[in-house]
């Protein structure tokens, strides 16, 4: 019963499929979010990026299928950025102005304040490979390795985007604070 | 380390991707430079901000449900195992629409013949053609099957046995024309069906109930009789041991 045989290994493949994939639904969800900012579209990414990871799940050989996940639903939200003819924001670092180098640095206390809406709209604000960035070292909390591998980019331009969307973060949070309190 | 190479490392530092020799080269030169230490202080800010900012969005249970279950469907294993039990029900339902077409919708050749045989009794009554040759006289009968059979059925009369031949008619069962003698016994009408016997696998002898007409078979001389009337079956036996004779 070699079909029978095959059935369970694929029930098993299915088995260790869910068990190592599904709980990091919030990651994946959590950066389709963040990338699409927008709920639907975040759900039909991961849905989409879901069957596409189960689909490769057998070549995986890794050890931690976060990043792996992570790296599936980036590049599905891309495609599909691409089937709607969206260009992406941004096609090089290179053509991302940065702020003002004269504008001083923010005072701790400011950002200490910021509430929650302040800083998802700062986020919401930062051009797409900055955001996504971000996203996966402070909220996913991945090394610049991983976050190089997933955006396939060396970990220097890792470490400059970070660099350069923090520096964009401080100061629309210094100026939107500085706006609140005129 | 200058203030310039420092501050490229800042946020490495922050983030604590710099190897031991590039950390204390950072470590060194904020505990004497007052903004770079500001700018780590701020990036520590923004980055515990971040964090406890419930940034973090969480996947609707329903999403979780759909991806589980949109797997579950894209399995092959999975999907091959509904596909088999479609397919064995499929086989199944094709089994019992056979085994019930064989039971009722094609039946053994002896039902066939029951029924055609009561089919033909009733019509023969039904379209008021009991007979094609309408007599009593059995010399009558016999002779106008003739011609019209290649053998010669009995023509029995039985009218003083209390079954009055009444005429004869050519009739078609068991893929042939047969012979039909048409018997009244009071208000009630007997068709017998005569025709030379073949092997259907009938049995010699058999009294049997159906659609509320009873019928009686059996073969002699190389010839099958059938004979089918709502006559009640002691009366039937009756008649069947009359022609019998």
């Amino acid at each position: 019963m070699s079909d029978e045989r095959e059935r369970v290994l694929e029930q098993n493949e299915l088995t260790a499929f869910n068990e190592a994939v599904l709980p990091h639904l919030d990651a994946a969800y959590n950066l389709a979010r963040w990338l699409t900012r927008n709920d639907q579209d975040a759900e039909d990414i991961v849905q989409e990026a879901s069957l596409r990871a189960f689909k490769y799940w057998k070549g995986f050989s890794g050890r931690d299928c976060r990043p792996w996940l992570l790296a599936i639903v980036r590049n599905t939200y891309y495609s599909w950025l691409r089937q709607r003819s969206v260009q992406p924001e941004l096609t090089t670092d290179g053509e991302i102005d940065d702020p003002d180098e004269s504008v001083p640095n923010p005072e701790n206390a400011l950002i200490q304040t910021v509430d929650r809406q302040m800083l998802k709209a700062a986020l919401d604000d930062l051009p797409l490979e900055f955001r996504e960035a971000i996203v996966l070292r402070e909220m996913e909390g991945l090394s610049y390795k991983e976050i190089a591998d997933i955006a396939s980019v060396p970990i220097g331009t890792v470490m400059s985007r970070l660099a350069r969307a923090r520096k964009r973060l401080q100061i629309y949070l210094t100026n939107v604070a500085a706006r609140n309190l005129l | 380390m200058t203030c310039r190479e420092t501050k490229n490392l800042l946020n490495a530092y922050v983030d604590g991707e710099l190897d031991s020799t590039g950390s204390l080269g950072v470590e060194k030169h904020i505990q004497g430079c007052a903004s770079c230490l500001t700018e780590v202080e701020n990036l520590h800010a923004l980055a515990s901000a971040i964090r406890n900012g419930a940034l973090r969005f969480k996947a609707p249970q329903r999403l979780k449900r759909n991806v589980a279950a949109a797997v579950r469907a894209a399995n092959p294993g999975a999907r091959r195992t509904i596909f088999n039990w479609r397919w064995a029900s499929a086989v199944a339902a094709a089994v019992l629409i056979v085994v019930v077409s064989i039971q009722w919708t094609k039946p053994s050749n002896e039902t066939l013949l029951v029924n055609d045989i009561i089919s033909s009794h009733v019509r023969s009554m039904m379209v008021n053609h009991i007979t094609d040759v309408a007599s009593s006289d059995s010399h009558t009968v016999k002779p106008w099957f003739g011609g019209k059979l290649d053998y010669s059925p009995p023509a029995t009369d039985l009218t003083e046995k209390g079954f009055r031949l009444i005429g004869g008619r050519l009739d078609y069962l068991d893929n042939r024309p047969v012979a039909a003698l048409v018997y009244q016994r009071n208000q009630h009408f007997i068709n017998l069906f005569v025709w030379p016997s073949n092997n259907t696998g009938i049995r010699q002898e058999d009294q049997l109930t159906r659609q509320g007409y009873n019928l009686i078979h059996w073969t002699q001389s190389g010839m099958t009789y059938w004979l089918v009337s709502e006559l009640n079956l002691t009366e039937l036996s009756e008649c069947a041991r009359l022609l019998k004779e």
